[in-house]
């Protein structure tokens, strides 16, 4: 089963949903490539699949991550309206309002590691050389609340094998993109953050199946709020590690320092794996508000130790005392 | 001089504000609008109009005597009486949505979270200023309710501590409310006044 990648401000009611920007790339596919340093030693094959590859995905049955019962989609419209996206501003209506103030077109990754490399690869190459497929996860927010999303991307092994440093590092960093004038949140004088907004994951972490980059949602190319044009989702840990709007990539040996971990790191580990053993100082973490709520029906489930994806990442961590790593 | 004379009457003000106040709140409740997490947005604003109505009731005394309109006393009762009717919904807000009426969940709430527990003494507190707060436990009170009712400094105070320990990103909103407390509380120093005057 294949759907249309549609652009986001079109509903599906909408007779030609061909104009985004996604399948602007899809048409530049036959143009020539424009390579890096590190996409040189990229074989990249054109197979006539590739051609469609953009705007077609595998679905969320055929990638493996179908939705799990009891789970239930969360409607778009909450999906796209009510996001942390602080860039934008501290409401949860904030990045729906003004996040379209970005620039995703172009959009560049500037990817670099310890060993000197630096390179910058146009999304649009990026995108081309990946296949799409759906996959349905959960997210769970460290403020006690969480959704369930359809996304479309690729693994984000597939896109480290791809950028294939040389040598081998222990960990991959992530920053937004940070552009003082597009981002209302940032001129903020009473914010905290020190932009740009960083996160990383260990190696073994972001080679795990489930690591993935989203460049979709519901089947349409992602709204700005939710993290445009490329996003990481990792859903066994809370949100934040989830980083929006990647700017650069940096492969390293030495732990990178995570914004909220620097921000308080008493309550913001560097793995924030969801656990509802550890406690949060501002929200417990046993329960959590699946959205949409309402007052007279909380929708409160309980909170699983890796937001329920153990079986697949439990692994990763069989040495490490998770109270101490939170 | 007429006007100043009428203040009392703009008591009924208060409760206007109040009610309008209370019954948008529903409406949007009801009508689903507050977004796909309703407890959460609930509990920012029961908390706010909460503590809108107590700044404003401190404020009043300091702002009768900068006008000298003694009358303006009388609009301290309602302030202060919406003020622990707003309180009163978030602490529901927070029963029925956060920790879903468990006893259990209650005391863990209280004892692993400081900001919870600064919040429910506050609570605690505005409880006996309400239950005095009638003409008849005034008069029997005599000097003591004076007294007692000072304790609504404590309240102000604890509520600031309550959003203090809240930021995480941005200290705007708890900085306003503090900054506010502050300069209400600043402004009943007749030492400052004095200072103000002399300059
Ligand atoms: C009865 C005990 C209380 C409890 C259990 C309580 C609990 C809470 C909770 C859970 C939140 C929302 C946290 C979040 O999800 O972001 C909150 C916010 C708030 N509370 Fe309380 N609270 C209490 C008493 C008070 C009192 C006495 C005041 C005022 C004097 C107050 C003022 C506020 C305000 C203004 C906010 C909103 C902060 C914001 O806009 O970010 N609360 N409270």
């Amino acid at each position: 089963m294949t759907k249309q990648f549609t652009d986001p401000t079109l509903c599906s009611s909408d007779i030609t949903p061909e104009s985004s920007y996604l399948n602007r790339r899809q048409f530049m596919k036959s143009a020539v490539a424009g390579s890096s340093a590190l996409l040189a030693a990229q074989p990249l094959v054109s197979k006539a699949s590739d051609f469609v590859g953009v705007d077609t995905f595998m679905s969320a049955e055929e990638s493996g991550w179908a939705l799990q019962a009891p789970d239930v989609l969360t409607p778009f419209t909450d999906v796209s309206g009510y996001n942390n996206f602080y860039e934008f501003g501290m409401d949860k209506s904030d990045p729906a309002r003004y996040a379209s103030a970005m620039t995703l077109d172009p959009w560049s990754i500037r990817i670099s590691s310890d060993g000197g490399e630096t390179a910058d690869i146009q999304f649009e190459d990026l995108l081309r050389a990946m296949d799409l497929q759906e996959r349905i996860y959960r997210l769970r927010c460290v403020e006690a609340w969480s959704m369930v999303i359809p996304w479309n991307g690729f693994p984000l092994a597939e896109l480290l094998r791809w950028l294939n440093p040389e040598g081998s590092y222990r960990f991959v960093q992530f920053r937004t993109r940070y552009t003082r004038s597009e981002m209302r949140g940032t001129r903020s004088f009473s914010s905290v953050i020190d932009w740009p907004y960083q996160e990383a994951l260990r190696m073994d972490e972001a080679m795990n199946a489930l690591s993935f980059i989203a460049v979709g949602l519901y089947g349409k190319s992602l709204p700005a709020q939710n993290g445009a044009p490329l996003r990481l989702v990792v859903p066994w840990k809370y949100g934040f590690k989830s980083i929006k709007s990647i700017a650069s990539i940096h492969f390293t040996n030495r732990q990178p320092q995570t914004s909220w971990q620097s921000i308080a790191p008493h309550e913001y580990g560097f793995y924030a794996n969801v656990n509802p053993e550890v406690d949060h100082p501002r929200w417990s973490q046993r329960y959590e508000r699946r959205l949409p709520s309402s007052l007279f029906s909380p929708n409160r489930i309980p909170t699983r130790i890796f937001n329920g994806y153990g079986e697949y990442v439990a692994d990763l961590y069989k040495d490490l005392d998770l109270r101490q790593y939170y | 001089m007429g006007l100043k004379r009428r203040l009392g009457a703009g008591r009924w003000a208060i409760h206007v504000a109040g009610l309008l106040s209370f019954i948008w709140l529903a409406a949007a409740a009801i009508q689903n609008q507050l977004g796909p997490d309703p407890i959460k947005q609930l509990a920012l604003l029961t908390g706010d109009r909460g503590f809108q109505f107590l700044l404003f009731s401190l404020a009043i005394s300091p702002l009768a005597r900068m006008v000298s309109a003694p009358l303006l006393i009388q609009w301290r009762r309602p302030a202060g009486l919406w003020a622990f009717y707003f309180l009163c919904l978030h602490l529901l807000v927070f029963a029925q949505g956060y920790i879903g009426w468990s006893w259990a969940l209650l005391v863990e709430e209280l004892i692993e979270r400081p900001y919870i527990s600064v919040g429910a003494l506050a609570w605690l507190m505005l409880v006996p200023l309400a239950l005095t707060s009638t003409r008849l436990a005034r008069r029997k009170l005599g000097r003591r309710w004076g007294v007692l009712h000072r304790l609504v400094f404590v309240v102000a105070a604890l509520g600031c501590v309550h959003l203090l320990w809240q930021v995480r990103a941005d200290w705007i909103n708890a900085g306003l409310y503090t900054l506010i407390c502050v300069l209400i509380v600043g402004s009943r120093y007749r030492n400052a006044s004095w200072f103000l005057k002399a300059n």
